[in-house]
């Protein structure tokens, strides 16, 4: 047996790699049945032309997450209305895997892919605190030294904590904030470079997010009810 | 031409389109889809009051392109950049024929670049010397995200590709205007990497690239290549219309160019018929970055003069009356290679 209150919050832990926010905030779960131990999920995506290894990726992560919830049977998930849509869902349903799924297109897997995206979002999250700092009063030189028992506590540090321990970097107090994909600080004389890249990650990200979630609700108006409010992140 | 308080705008489109999505040439679903995906583009980022219905999307014709663009739009000169897209329309998205003969029809309005596709290989580029001799081309349109066969994408830094460029250089065919569409193969990586531009822009050095919608979705790499390579321009299809829906977004936007590459090096265009000149232009020239946001300068009447037209003027030798230039104390940088 699983509940529908159950299936959503494994939907919740599915994250839009490129954008960095859960599939079930950004309106793209269409709809999801529960029928005693089986889950039936159709996802929509704001194009019929959204890269097709994202797509796979957000599908695939979807039966993964509902097919570990205790007491799960038949978990079906299918993607909807894209260019893809025939050959990534009859990959889900014979869980054929990446390779199975996309044949000699797909070449050693899509770990890397999801990694670079992984930095950049921890990269997004580093700037939105540290820009922060720097509007209450923190000078631009004081950046280099500043650790993560310095921020100040609420959503935009919790996003940064979850971040690095997503990529494996160390989250206790003494740890330098600014810091590059291996949490290695920058020199000190290129900090502001770095904060300047970084924001215009941060840019890019929260760009694309506006586009994709205004596209979605063109293409299908009815997922405007689904989305949880944008959060005012361009400051 | 647009005025407003007294200045005199000169108006460069740099990437237009004559394009037939009508469902008698659409070869199969994905014809639609593609169509689909613009017209949704259209309606989520234009104006009310600008919004197309369906049909008339779907194909404008040369009369209806000439009224949009010449007489309502303000434009001086556009410059046709056209997409093939063999494998989702019988007769090609982008209409050659057409376009081309708008062209000599209007030779002072409108400029025709034409597209190739490095995987027709030594046939592809025999066609590339006829076409530069025809059409007299000084720039290309390339979509590194069309279908070929069981293709779906290119790089830039491929092996056919440099072959393309190479002549290219020799026909005097310099500017290139990429369009980062999601280049499929290998699914392995990022779809939208741009990272191959600043492998041709290294080795290229007397091309221009210009990329389309400043490397959006990947904005931030796109930036940090065009800091490194001077003949990288950012062309402003698809993100200028943001000026609409996300003002803020879009400051932004236009602040991270200013700050990475410079001036110089921003194009104008709508990407009609996604979008039409008109609204663009008055509204780009009332467009201020907001008070509040003060890690970037407000934009100057001197740099959106440039943007919206003596950039492309200048990389196409389109000839510009003095009334319109800049005058001497804010000389136009001689940046284009």
């Amino acid at each position: 047996m699983v509940t529908e209150a159950q299936a959503r919050r494994a939907l919740d832990t599915v994250v839009d790699p490129e954008l960095d926010e859960p599939i079930t905030d950004l309106g793209f779960v269409r709809s999801l049945s529960v029928s005693g131990p089986d889950v039936t999920v159709h996802l929509r995506l704001p194009t019929s032309f959204c890269a097709p290894n994202f797509a796979y990726l957000m599908a695939a992560d979807a039966k993964d997450a509902l097919s570990a919830l205790p007491g799960a049977g038949t978990v079906s998930v299918f993607l909807d209305d894209h260019h893809d849509s025939d050959l990534i869902n009859r990959g889900l349903a014979a869980d054929a895997g990446y390779h199975g799924t996309f044949g000699d297109e797909a070449e050693e897997s899509l770990d890397e892919l999801r990694t670079i995206f992984r930095r950049k979002a921890h990269t997004a999250a580093m700037e939105r605190v540290l820009t922060g700092m720097l509007r209450d009063g923190l000078r631009e030189d004081e950046l280099h030294d500043v650790v993560l028992g310095d921020l100040p506590p609420g959503p935009a540090t919790t996003a940064l904590l979850r971040r690095r321990e997503a990529l494996g970097l160390a989250c206790e107090p003494s740890a330098f904030a600014l810091v590059d994909e291996h949490g290695n600080r920058y020199p000190r004389e290129e900090v502001p470079l770095r904060l300047r890249l970084a924001r215009s990650v941060r840019i890019s990200i929260e760009g694309n997010s506006h586009f994709c979630r205004g596209l979605l609700r063109t293409r299908y108006p009815e997922s405007a009810a689904d989305q949880t409010p944008e959060k005012e992140k361009v400051s | 031409m647009y005025t407003k308080d007294g200045e005199k705008y000169f108006i460069v489109d740099a990437h237009i389109a004559l394009w037939d999505a009508r469902p008698e040439n659409q070869l199969n679903i994905h014809g639609k889809q593609f169509i689909d995906c613009f017209y949704d583009y259209h309606r989520n980022l234009s104006p009310e009051s600008e919004v197309w219905p369906y049909e008339d999307y779907l194909y404008q014709g040369g009369q209806r392109l000439m009224k949009d663009l010449f007489e309502d739009g303000y434009v001086d000169h556009a410059i046709f950049q056209p997409a093939h897209l063999g494998a989702f329309y019988r007769n090609g998205f982008g209409q050659t024929e057409e376009a081309f003969a708008l062209t000599q029809q209007h030779p002072d309005k409108l400029t025709y670049n034409h597209c190739w596709d490095p995987r027709n290989e030594q046939d592809g580029l025999d066609q590339l010397r006829r076409d530069a001799e025809r059409f007299g081309l000084k720039g290309a349109k390339l979509y590194t995200a069309e279908w070929h066969g069981d293709s779906r994408g290119y790089k830039l830094d491929s092996y056919w590709s440099r072959k393309y460029l190479e002549t290219a250089q020799e026909l005097g065919i310099r500017n290139i205007h990429v369009h980062k569409g999601p280049t499929i193969r290998p699914l392995d990586r990022d779809a939208f990497d741009v990272a191959d531009i600043d492998k041709v822009a290294t080795d290229f050095t007397e091309l221009n690239f210009v990329v389309e919608h400043c490397g959006l979705p990947r904005l931030e790499d796109f930036c940090w290549i065009a800091t490194q390579e001077p003949n990288v321009h950012a062309g402003l299809a698809v993100a200028i219309p943001f000026m609409h829906t996300r003002p803020r977004y879009f400051a932004q936007i236009i602040g991270e160019l200013l700050y990475w590459l410079d001036e110089n090096r921003i194009q104008f265009s709508s990407d009609y018929a996604l979008w039409t000149p008109r609204w663009l232009i008055e509204r780009f020239v009332d467009f201020q970055i907001p008070e509040d946001m003060t890690e970037y300068a407000p934009l100057t009447t001197a740099q959106k003069k440039k943007i919206l037209g003596l950039n492309a003027a200048a990389m196409y030798d389109i000839p510009v009356p003095d009334e319109l230039q800049l005058p001497r104390e804010e000389p136009q940088a001689a940046a284009v290679a």
